[in-house]
This record gives C-alpha cells, sequence and structure tokens, in this order.
C-alpha cells in the first residue's frame, strides 16, 4: 500500500489534491499533515501550494518544514505542484524576491505580456487549460499524449539553470517550462489535481512510481 | 497552440438543486448537481461555477454539501458565487472543495474585503463578480454602472474604473455579468465585455445573455473575453459544451476539445 504524504503548510485547496489522489488510487492512503513524522514515514510526498510565494516560505520555515521536505526530496518519490515546484527553485521575483528551496537552481519570474497594436493583450495570471510539451521522457508521463491540455493559473514561472531538468515546455505566449525533474523529484507549474483525464493519469502514474528513471 | 478559450457552464443552485429561473421554460428543475456537473465535465466543460441563488444561511449549508459531492468526482476547477460576505465564508467552500469563490456585493460594501481575501488564501482562488447596466442616453459614448444584491440596488460606480480596481485590489478574474442582456437571449453586451477586458490586466469571463451557440464565439472574437458562462442552453439539452466548442473551433478559437 502507498501511504502518501500531502504537505499541509496552510497554502491552498489541499483537498483537491488529496481527493483526486484518492480517486485513482487503488490501495492508498493519503494523509494531508504538517508533522514531520507522518512526512518522513510516507512512501510518496505531495508538495502542493497556492497563494503569494513570500507567505508559503514564511509558513514552512514556521512549521519547520524546510529540512524535511530536503530530506524526503532526497530520496522518495516526491511531486511539487504549482507554488510547490516554484518553491524548489533558488530564488523568486515575487514578493520584492524570496529564497526558495535551492533544490534546482534557477530563478522564479513574473510574465511580462506587453498589450498588441489592436489593444488586446494576454492576460495575467495565466488561467486555464494549455497544451504541455513533453520534452523528456519520464514515468510520470506514460499514457499521456503528447500535448495534453492541463489546467494553469499562475503569474510567475520557473527558470532552471539547467535546460537539462526540464521534462516540459508550454507557450504563453513564448516557451516556459511547465515541468521539472530529476532523479526521484517531478514538479509540475499546473495543476493535475483539475486536469482531469491527463491529470489524473499524472497522479496515478506518481503513485505507481518508485523514484527511479 | 496555446491557451484555450473556457466554456463555463453555470449551475443556479439553491435547495440542493439545479434551478433555472427563465420566463419562458416551465422546467424549473434542472436536475441534481453533482449529476449535471459531471455530464458537463464529460462533455468537456473546461470550469464549473455554482451560484447560491438565495445566499440564505440554510442555502449555505446545503451548498457546502453539494460542493462537497461534486469536488470528490469531478476533477476540473469548481467556482462558487452568491453571499460570500467573510473570510470564514471563504474558508468553508474552499475546504469543501472550491476552487474559487465569487465577490460580489460584498466587495462593493467593502473594497478592502477584496484585499484582505487575495493576500489570505491567494489571487488565484478570488473571482470578483460584477453586474453592469448601461447608463448612458443614446448618442452619447458607452457607460456602464455596477448594481448589487442581483441587481436590485443601483451603486452608481462606473463598471471599467471598478473592474481596474478590483484587479489593482488582487482579484484574480473578472466576472462579468451584463444586467441588460441576462435572461434574454440576446447575446453577450459585446462593447462592455469588451471595454472590461482591454482595461484590465486579468482574465475576463462574459456572462449574460447567451442564446446561441454563435453568442459564445462572438463573446470570445469581438468581446475578448478569455471565458464565456452560460446555463441555460446547456441546461435543457438545447446544446452540449462540446457543441459549443466544436463551433468555436470552426471559427478559429482556440479550445480544448
Amino acid at each position: 500500500m502507498q501511504r502518501v504524504a500531502v504537505i499541509d503548510y496552510g497554502m491552498g485547496n489541499l483537498r483537491s489534491v488529496s481527493k483526486a489522489l484518492e480517486a485513482v488510487g487503488d490501495n492508498v492512503e493519503v494523509e494531508v499533515t504538517s508533522d514531520p513524522e507522518k512526512i518522513l514515514a510516507a512512501s510518496h510526498v505531495v508538495f502542493p501550494g497556492q497563494g503569494a510565494i513570500g507567505a508559503c516560505m514564511a509558513e514552512l520555515k514556521r512549521l519547520g518544514l524546510t529540512d524535511v521536505i530536503q530530506t524526503v526530496a532526497a530520496h522518495k518519490p516526491f511531486l511539487g505542484i504549482c507554488i510547490g515546484m516554484q518553491l524548489l527553485l533558488s530564488h523568486s521575483d515575487e514578493n520584492e524576491g524570496v529564497h526558495g528551496l535551492d533544490i534546482f537552481t534557477g530563478n522564479v519570474r513574473h510574465f511580462d505580456l506587453p498589450a498588441a497594436e489592436d489593444g488586446s493583450h494576454l492576460k495575467v495570471p495565466h488561467m486555464g487549460w494549455n497544451e504541455v510539451h513533453q520534452t523528456a521522457e519520464h514515468p510520470l508521463w506514460h499514457d499521456i499524449e503528447q500535448d495534453s491540455r492541463f489546467y494553469f493559473v499562475h503569474s510567475y514561472f520557473a527558470v532552471p539553470d539547467d535546460v537539462q531538468v526540464t521534462a516540459a515546455t508550454t507557450a504563453y505566449p513564448d516557451s516556459f517550462t511547465s515541468a521539472i525533474y530529476r532523479d526521484n523529484i517531478f514538479a509540475v507549474q499546473f495543476h493535475p489535481e483539475k486536469s482531469h483525464h491527463a491529470g489524473l493519469q499524472l497522479l496515478s502514474n506518481f503513485l505507481n512510481w518508485d523514484g527511479q528513471l | 497552440m496555446s491557451l484555450a478559450k473556457r466554456i463555463i457552464p453555470c449551475l443556479d443552485v439553491d435547495n440542493g438543486r439545479v434551478v433555472k429561473g427563465v420566463q419562458f421554460v416551465d422546467i424549473r428543475d434542472a436536475g441534481d448537481p453533482v449529476e449535471v456537473a459531471k455530464r458537463y465535465n464529460e462533455q468537456g466543460a473546461d470550469e464549473i461555477t455554482f451560484l447560491d441563488i438565495k445566499a440564505t444561511h440554510d442555502n449555505r449549508g446545503t451548498m457546502v454539501d453539494v460542493v462537497e459531492a461534486v469536488a470528490s468526482q469531478v476533477f476540473i476547477p469548481l467556482t462558487v458565487g452568491g453571499g460570500i460576505r467573510t473570510v470564514e465564508d471563504i474558508r468553508q467552500m474552499l475546504n469543501a472543495g472550491a476552487d474559487k469563490v465569487g465577490i460580489n456585493s460584498a466587495a462593493v460594501s467593502n473594497p478592502e474585503f477584496v484585499r484582505q481575501a487575495t493576500q489570505k488564501f491567494g489571487s488565484q482562488c478570488i473571482v470578483v463578480a460584477i453586474d453592469a447596466k448601461c447608463v448612458s442616453a443614446e448618442g452619447e459614448p458607452k457607460r456602464w454602472e455596477i448594481f448589487t444584491h442581483g441587481g436590485r440596488k443601483p451603486t452608481g460606480i462606473d463598471a471599467i474604473e471598478w473592474a481596474k480596481k478590483m484587479a489593482d485590489f488582487g482579484a484574480g478574474e473578472i466576472l462579468l455579468t451584463s444586467m441588460d442582456r441576462d435572461g434574454t437571449k440576446s447575446g453577450f453586451d459585446l462593447d462592455l465585455t469588451r471595454a472590461v477586458s482591454d482595461a484590465v490586466a486579468v482574465p475576463v469571463i462574459a456572462s449574460g445573455g447567451v442564446g446561441e451557440l454563435q453568442d459564445l464565439t462572438d463573446g470570445v472574437k469581438i468581446g475578448r473575453a478569455d471565458a464565456v458562462l452560460a446555463a441555460s442552453i446547456f441546461h435543457f439539452g438545447e446544446h452540449t459544451v462540446q457543441q459549443a466548442k466544436q463551433q468555436m473551433a470552426d471559427q478559429g478559437i482556440e479550445v480544448r476539445l
């Protein structure tokens, strides 16, 4: 049986994540928790997040979870979602600059989208269903069609220093990194828990993943 | 290829049932919210919005149950609006499984509430709902004012200025309803939609007046809406969400098929 810990640091709708994991897992126990013991004891760890990154990082520190995350991210199957992906980078420009967990070197930047000549413009947040172009083979892409649409809602995006960690890109309008990976870590900017078939397939793949490439 | 324009079916909920109070439709009961939401999800709806039409204390409790039931079976974004007045109301809906809440009257009576809400829960889950009515005389440049309490109460506030202010206060999205068109089936107020969409940096959902599929396309192409919301054309089997998307795709709009 898989025991999944969804890290709870008071940010975002964790119920969606846990409900989606329960829906796809046959024999899975999902716990939304901030208890270091439970996170360390889990077989799989999901690191979600919504809202402002400064507040997220402050809560992680206050709850003493940054070391716990570093520990589990070093060897357990680990899935970051949205801010949970951005927090894995070294730094974010949001909230006048925030230092992240530095598990992937790189920065998190704001979309800077000028208006077109006719006065129309792409909106920020980047909100809705966009195509995810898989740039690396990975067990988490199993049975997910190339360029499937996933649900996004974010104003900042990750810019990893090493392009080798990019698992997918998305265009808005320029291409940005929408998924990253290394060893046992996989992290996505979109919300698989809100992305219907493709999203549920990704979560199912995660539950079946042993963390090996 | 890039971001798809969204189609959002809206479910008016009263006493745990989907209802629709359109004048010329006798069938007021449009079904069980879970069944209706599942059907729309299978048809390819990009999100689903629930509107608590009474917004009373009792109805709120029922709404929480509805959201919980839907959220455990339908894995696309869910928005809940109607009577959201406090941080506690928002927390309750998010905990039940909603991804976003719509704030309308409470934003007008206390704009700071929107700022508080976005700081606490993040812009991504705060939708400010605006009910606007055209108030300019014929021949004048068009001007719209916002109304509250289901469109009954005038506020004297200019709709474009209000939309800008709400975006500045952190709203992640604007749900824009034309009171002139709502329930008329004569199409969106495209001038209003375009004026607001061009004025704010955040996505705008057009609402009010959809009578046929072409209205949805016009909302995106002419009104420059990022998403379109409709209720009655989907409820009674007139059209499916899939047909709506196909029609939009045929006219060159990027949709998720």
